[in-house]
């Protein structure tokens, strides 16, 4: 062993950290099921970042009402996924609508995320009495049924963006409390924690920098589950009326609003529940990737 | 033993690979073992020198990924390598019966243990469920269970670990095996337990006449168990031989090595410390040219020891079955003891550090039992610490010494503020800490008390850099701020524990046990301590790789002056670094004293029982043997007198059941807490006896 060797102090930042994020992400390419769903979630995000560029339409003008998909529009252009009730392009009402989606979905599930982490560390870290009270009180949210728990939050806070984000982190973050509840409960003995509370590290310290980053697989795995999940809310939500008000685009609004017409028309309401499908897909495989992926060594 | 009789098992160069995404890795290389009926065979190693592959194969119970790349497994006259999963169902459990480490995990916890016995005979042969239930009684009898009925009739987590491997023992030998793998059957479980076990086990050739094959890291348990034993290192057998003949001449360095890393009663830490292998061992696919060892080997010799691989030859003038891997065997002289340099000086005592006085630790525990309500009994006390007495000087080491559930690790706790104690001081520097809280200690008293952890896989945080581990504690202790001040300082203390610099910036999972192990002793260090608790630091580590530890643990004191509180529960070990030594049971301090006077009379009759039980490596010293009967009580329900009366060995009568005894000085500092009179203790013999050098014949 050579004492003398020398090592230089390197540049510590957040460039440096985000590229190794990158490089642990580059993984994934080993499980084809995990790639498969990165793709289909891509694609969904170049979609919507790109929405202006590709929607050959605007998405709120009526021009053609009950066209087929594949005709020709007056004014030149072709509907490829056809014209709802009010003419309007579905193509570009479903592109508009992923920005929706992607925006308010992930946006729902990290708050949801960051209020189950905080409920969770300190329950399973302190135990005792507020473990015992957050416990309970994620109890009772639990016991109801999810759909119903929606249905009072928005009818009494009232439907809109953010509301939708408020109800969905309501009724998600007692679930996510759970796990990482659990996930503390193991790694609160381990002995870097011992030696952290010995060298007299703050509480939040432990919680957040000791323990935090060690519960990140199962957490990750379980975010991508969520963000699925959470993209089906949304659209639920939208079907019942207590999504995003009328006229922005909103794919699960775009199902309810033609549901009447579907024996005739299935188009209108076809091609907005193979979106939500596909990107739920995607999130659902990116999951088991990155399950796959993590099992590994 | 009858050499004309035919051997139950032959493995003839035997050849074991894994296959993963990396590729192949060879994991066992050009292996031969020969067991005759009702023969012993010890197979040691390190961690990852492929003996419980070996093991595996004999079962043919490889795994997806593993498989025989070339030679045979005889049993019996039959290739085992060539039968059918059919015909290997019928001889595993009824042929061959294969012991693991953990008996918990060998038990299923939902069905009695009289199922899961009853379940070999009925398996394997046609006889009718009272015979086998009747069997499987008798078994448990034979393997020295008391009140077997009861114990058929139990679930796994109603019987103790003791207790529990006697029955996976018996639940091998029911359907009469004519080979029993023992892959380090004792590990798991407390000395004092485990010598019971081992008596038990080597007995067990003797009444069934089976033939065994005992796995095990550690050389003491061989020696008391076996009859040959086996040397592997890095997937091949580099020494083979009998006990008397290994033990006394060992001929291969690695062998040797091994030896000379092991604290025996011979070693001293300051006239004869323990001499670590360097390095560390090589993975399969990193294995060098040649000779596996020559690059941790002190006889290496170059452009001999690096080219061709080769075999094992028997060695000349030795015993007819000594067989060694290595070319230069006959050069080398193991007997000339090459100290000179490495004698060092015994550290001067300095002022009393810590005193601890009367200190005691309770837990409660809640009983919401109906019954528990109606009593008014809803509080229990778990007396983890019973009135603890001792007291540390600077640059001492003391030890503490106890099995599981003693306390020792509950004393640790109050020490470093993560547990308030419940009545008595501690005094730290003459200021009683005992109930100040980590969170309410000053960064002052925070980092002159610091603790090195036991499990090496956990002590650091996998998800944060060594260096950025090691600077939070500088910063935290403010010993230094400034950045490139703090970077200069890790860089300092990498080099104090003889780590290359550039660890810095690796992550834990890229260090090897041992690495993390120093990395936490640095840790510790960090901010230069007055008082360093260390729980059972190497205890986790493989022999070469703890001797290298345990010695710069003591180099780091030293030069620090550091008074070293060293938990354990290895008396070998303790009996090797510890200056002075507190041996504790069930939550009191049973004996104290300085190392020479707990290590010979008067004993504490436990003190006694637990130097029986430490397995010794060295052929030539005789131990009085003390087996105790029973386990370890439960802390819950302690007995009413003293703590040890359900085991000891000299009880005297009614007295022991019912008073706690005083605690009897016999000296200064040391004391002794048993009824039996000094006068009786001190007529007893030492229990271990070590021949003189003139006695020793492997000087010949």
């Amino acid at each position: 062993m050579t004492m003398e060797s020398t090592t230089e102090m390197r540049p510590a930042g957040f460039g440096a950290a985000i590229l190794r994020a990158i490089k642990s992400f580059g993984l994934l390419r080993e499980s084809w099921i995990g790639m498969a769903g990165a793709f289909l979630v891509l694609f969904w995000v170049i979609v919507a970042i790109f929405a202006p560029l590709i929607s050959p339409f605007e998405p709120n003008t009526t021009i053609q009402p009950f066209a087929m998909p594949g005709m020709t529009a007056a004014s030149g252009g072709t509907f490829w996924l056809g014209t709802d009730h009010l003419g309007r392009d579905i193509l570009s009402r479903i592109i508009w609508g992923s920005r929706t989606v992607l925006f308010y979905a992930p946006l729902a599930t990290l708050c949801a995320y960051t209020v189950g982490i905080l409920m969770g560390l300190v329950a399973g870290y302190r135990g005792g009495l507020i473990d015992d009270i957050l416990s309970r009180i994620s109890d009772i949210i639990l016991s109801f049924p999810v759909l119903v728990l929606y249905i009072i939050v928005i009818a009494t806070i009232g439907a809109s963006g953010f509301n939708i984000v408020i109800a969905i982190t309501f009724a998600s973050a007692p679930g996510i409390m759970r796990i990482v509840r659990g996930l503390v409960l193991d790694l609160r003995n381990r002995d870097y924690v011992a030696a952290a509370q010995t060298r007299g590290e703050t509480e939040w310290r432990i919680m957040l920098i000791e323990i935090l980053p060690n519960a990140r697989g199962p957490l990750i795995v379980d975010a991508c589950l969520r963000l699925g999940y959470v993209i089906i809310m949304i659209g639920i939500l939208g079907f019942l009326g207590l999504g995003l008000p009328p006229p922005d685009p909103d794919w699960g609004g775009m199902v309810n609003e033609t549901r009447q017409m579907a024996m005739a028309f299935p188009h209108m309401t076809l091609f907005p529940c193979i979106a939500i499908s596909s990107l739920i897909l995607g999130f659902n495989l990116l999951a088991d990737g990155l399950r796959e992926v993590s099992l590994r060594d | 033993m009858n050499d004309n009789q035919e051997p139950v098992l032959v493995c003839k160069d035997l050849s074991i690979s894994y296959y993963t995404r990396a590729g192949e890795i060879p994991a066992v290389v050009d292996f031969s073992l020969t067991v005759k009926p009702g023969e012993t065979i010890g197979i040691v190693g390190e961690s990852g020198c492929g003996k419980s592959t070996v093991a595996m194969a004999i079962m043919q119970y490889m795994g997806a990924n593993g498989g025989i790349t070339g030679g045979s497994i005889t049993f019996k006259g039959r290739d085992l390598t060539t039968l059918s999963e059919n015909e290997l169902r019928k001889i595993r459990g009824s042929e061959i019966s294969m012991i693991y480490q953990e008996p918990f995990a060998s038990l299923n916890p939902s069905l009695k243990i009289s199922t899961q016995l009853m379940e070999v005979p009925l398996a394997h042969e046609n006889i009718t469920k009272e015979e086998a239930r009747n069997r499987s009684a008798q078994m448990l009898a034979d393997v020295k269970i008391p009140d077997p009925e009861r114990i058929m009739e139990s679930y796994p987590h109603q019987l103790s670990g003791g207790q529990q491997q006697r029955v996976v023992i018996a639940m091998g030998l029911l359907s009469n095996p004519s080979l029993l793998l023992l892959d380090e059957p004792t590990t798991a479980l407390d000395v004092t337990v485990e010598a019971g076990i081992v008596d038990m086990i080597a007995d067990i050739s003797r009444k069934f006449g089976t033939s065994q094959i005992y796995i095990s890291h550690n050389l003491g348990l061989i020696l008391e168990t076996c009859d040959r034993v086996f040397v592997m290192y890095s997937g091949e057998v580099v020494e083979e031989g009998t006990i008397k003949s290994l033990f006394t001449w060992p001929k291969h360095p690695y062998t040797n090595g091994l030896f000379s890393c092991i604290a025996l009663p011979t070693t001293d830490k300051n006239a004869a410390p323990l001499k670590p292998i360097r390095g560390q061992l090589p993975l399969p696919f990193e294995r060098p040219q040649g000779c596996y060892y020559w690059p941790r080997c002190d006889h290496y010799e170059k452009g001999l020891c690096d080219q061709e691989h080769f075999k094992m030859e028997f060695v000349e003038d030795g015993a007819s079955d000594h067989r060694v891997r290595c070319l230069r065997y006959k050069d080398i002289d193991h007997s000339a003891l090459d100290s000179g340099d490495s004698i060092r000086e015994k550290l001067e005592i300095g002022e009393q550090v810590l005193n601890v006085d009367t200190m005691k630790k309770y837990y409660e525990v809640r009983d919401n039992s109906l019954k528990a309500l109606f009593t008014g009994k809803t509080v229990r006390h778990v007396k983890a610490n019973e009135e603890l007495n001792f007291t540390a000087h600077g640059s001492e080491t003391v030890a503490i010494v106890g099995e599981s559930g003693c306390g020792k690790s509950t004393f640790a706790k109050v020490l470093m503020g993560l547990e308030a104690g419940t009545g008595g001081e501690i005094r730290f520097n003459d200021k009683d800490i005992s109930n100040i809280a980590v969170r309410d200690r000053s960064t002052e008293q925070i980092r002159s008390v610091q603790m090195v952890f036991q499990n090496p896989f956990d002590t650091l945080n996998p998800s944060h850099t060594i260096g950025g581990q090691i600077s939070r504690v500088i910063r935290q202790f403010g010993v230094e701020n400034d950045k490139e001040k703090v970077f200069n300082k890790v860089m300092k203390l990498l080099d104090i524990v003889k780590l290359p610099r550039d660890f810095y910036y690796r992550k834990p999972r890229q260090l090897s046990g041992g690495q993390k192990q120093r990395i936490g002793i640095a840790r510790a260090f960090a901010g230069n301590p007055s008082l360093v608790i260390a729980d059972e630091p190497v205890s986790a580590l493989d022999v070469s790789v703890a001797a290298a530890v345990t010695e710069l643990l003591m180099d780091i004191q030293r030069e620090h002056k550091t008074t070293l509180l060293f938990i354990s529960h290895d008396l070998s070990v303790v009996r090797y670094l510890a200056d002075r030594i507190v041996v504790m049971y069930l939550g009191h301090i049973v004996e104290r004293g300085s190392t020479e006077e707990v290590f010979s009379p008067p004993y504490h009759p436990y003190t006694e029982a637990l130097l029986s039980a430490v397995p010794i490596a060295d052929p030539e010293i005789t131990k009085r043997e003390i087996v105790l009967e029973g386990d370890v009580p439960s802390a819950m329900k302690p007995p009413k007198g003293c703590p040890f009366c359900t085991r000891c060995h000299r009880r005297i009568g009614d007295i022991c059941d019912n008073e706690l005894p005083l605690e009897m000085m016999v000296a200064d500092r040391h004391a002794i807490k048993c009824h039996i009179p000094l006068k009786e203790l001190s007529k007893i013999k030492p229990v271990i006896r070590i021949p003189d050098e003139a006695e020793r014949v492997h000087a010949q």
